[in-house]
């Protein structure tokens, strides 16, 4: 199975051997991949009924359950590296979830559309909500309930005392930018982060 | 009036097969050390065993089951419990699982239990019957699994005492379990569990035909106490809305005044499970079971889990959001422990009305998990 290139990324970032929890894990492709690949182990946590039964038939385990209020479930320092994949954008409660990985995981990994890319301010500018590969849906129909640009994510990454260890800033393509890296929130259209608390 | 030609996606008629497991030289040494032996197995099996002996899942049933989950008995209208998931195009497709179906130890559809005769006396066992823990009900299994010849299952499935099975065989022998499925069940009682089953076990001894449990011999039973067991039990497998929903406030055709015969249709409905239940169950069973759940705990000490963690099962684990006997937070504790454990665990809290009884029906996300879940459990055996 082909991965998405976000995702082939987001994988070579996690150590072989690990215990991997996949919050919003979709339809489990990264779980799958790293089972596969990379000896890990571990669940994906999904809300979506049609994704849980895509995991399943992936034989990825996945638990069903609400990011928002039951992350309770999973106990301190269960699991090595904990990813929130394209997700904290669709969270009520992005601060708690933050915390709540920091209490079950060592490692966070958090990847994030980011809504300041230059193209992004440039369609405001023209009086247009934002619209592109990253954020592909319309105002009213987007699962997307909050739109953040990397400096303000990086301050709620402060705020809730996660160290930023390493950060990845994506093109539109999906692939590292190497203008991302020099000037992120103009030129990431998305940027992955590896977190410690 | 039978069956003549099944319903399509049936696995049509069906015989109860019997098998002699342990004998009085090499017994069936109980969790307490009791012995017993032989042992009379009840069971069915639909589908066929493959070539690799890898496809068999073995169903355990709950309290008050028995090994016909499915098809139809010659002469019988009326299909197994589990029909509606055990057949050709099922979600336990008949026509690649070889399914097996085996009546539990202390039960009394065939295989020994309180009211079965014991050998060395020629008299029912009657409260000589030796107490039974989860674990003694997994070891008969295993031994009709090596009768028939197979070592390793590629699933154990049940609901509620049979979820309980399914989570102490998997914690116990590993090796001899690819994937667990447990639904509805618990890994401990609350003492509001053990308090229902303290009211229906004190129903049933006090009736005076219970006779210290020696009814058989004296060629009585305690119908009455054995009915209201039965009838208290019922209500907890249903949720207050499914109750609602079947009945309402409606009243009893029969009833014209108020008095204190059976005046709702609740009501009637309930004397007619009661009455149904005797019929087919034994009131010695019905205590000797109830009190292995009460009992059950298989997580209660530091090491319970150890064998699994060396070889991991792959566990999926399913609740009800109505089912208050054992309520989603009795399956999260499953998970959790699982988890704790480093096991690879599926879990889905299922939407249904019909509370604890909804593992017996085809709820269609239910079907659908378990469906795919054997799916995949049957393509990883395979690769």
């Amino acid at each position: 199975m082909i991965l998405r290139p976000d995702l082939t990324l987001l994988a070579g970032m996690i150590p072989d051997g690990s215990r991997v929890l996949d919050l919003g894990c979709g339809s489990g492709a990264l779980l799958a991949h790293l089972i596969a690949n990379k000896t890990c182990r571990g669940a994906g946590v999904e809300i979506d009924p049609d994704a849980v039964l895509a995991a399943i038939s992936l034989g990825v385990p996945v638990v069903e359950l609400d990011l928002d209020t039951e992350l309770d479930h999973f106990a301190d320092h269960s699991y090595d590296v904990v990813v929130l994949s394209r997700t904290i954008q669709t969270l009520k409660r992005p601060r708690e979830v933050l915390q709540q990985m920091a209490r079950i995981g060592d490692q966070l990994i958090v990847s994030v559309p980011n809504f300041g890319l230059l193209r992004n301010r440039l369609r405001l500018m023209r009086g247009r909500m934002p619209m592109s590969r990253d954020l592909p849906h319309r105002w009213y129909d987007t699962p997307n309930l909050r739109f953040t640009t990397l400096v303000d994510l990086e301050e709620l990454f402060a705020s809730v005392e996660l160290r930023i260890e390493q950060r990845i800033v994506l093109a539109p393509t999906g692939l590292p930018s190497r203008t991302g890296q020099a000037w992120p929130n103009l030129f990431g259209a998305a940027a992955v982060y590896v977190l410690r608390a | 009036m039978g069956v003549s030609v099944p319903p399509p996606g049936s696995v049509g008629q069906v015989e109860l097969q019997m098998a002699s497991l342990f004998t009085e030289a090499e017994p069936l040494v109980l969790a307490n050390g009791e012995k017993l032996g032989p042992v009379e197995v009840a069971f069915e099996t639909y589908g066929s065993l493959n070539e690799r002996r890898d496809n068999a899942v073995f169903i355990l049933h709950a309290l008050t089951g028995d090994a016909h989950a499915a098809g139809y008995h010659a002469g019988d209208a009326r299909p197994g419990w589990w029909d509606n998931l055990i057949g050709p195009g099922k979600p336990l497709d008949t026509d690649r699982f070889f399914v097996i179906c085996a009546n539990l130890l202390g039960g009394c559809q065939g295989t020994t239990g309180p009211s079965s005769i014991n050998p060395a006396t020629g008299t029912p066992f009657g409260l000589g019957f030796p107490q039974l823990t989860v674990a003694d009900l997994v070891e008969v299994h295993r031994g009709l699994l090596r009768h028939l010849g197979i070592s390793r299952l590629l699933a154990a499935l049940g609901g509620s005492l049979g979820g309980m099975q399914a989570l102490q065989w998997g914690l116990s022998y590993p090796e001899e379990v690819a994937n667990g499925v447990v639904v509805a069940a618990s890994s401990r009682l609350t003492a509001q569990n053990i308090a229902f089953s303290a009211v229906a076990r004190r129903a049933i001894m006090t009736d005076p035909n219970f006779l210290g449990g020696d009814y058989v011999s004296q060629e009585t039973n305690p119908d009455v106490g054995l009915a209201i067991a039965r009838m208290m039990a019922h209500i907890t497998y249903l949720s207050e809305d499914a109750l609602t929903e079947k009945f309402g406030r409606e009243p009893h055709p029969d009833s014209r005044e108020p008095g204190f015969g059976i005046d709702f249709a609740v009501e009637s409905y309930l004397d007619h499970q009661g009455q149904v239940f005797l019929g087919r169950f034994d009131a010695l069973s019905y205590l000797y079971l109830s009190r292995v759940m009460d009992y059950f705990d298989p997580f209660s000490t530091p090491t319970s889990a150890a064998l699994v963690t060396q070889a991991p099962v792959k566990w999926l684990v399913m609740s009800f959001d109505t089912d208050w006997r054992f309520g989603t937070e009795h399956s999260r504790r499953i998970v959790r422990r699982l988890e704790l454990a480093e096991q690879p665990v599926t879990f889905r809290e299922i939407q249904s009305p019909w509370g604890h009884d909804s593992f017996l029906l085809e709820v269609p996300s239910y079907h659908a998990t378990l469906r795919a879940f054997l799916d995949r459990a049957l393509v990883e055996v395979s690769q």
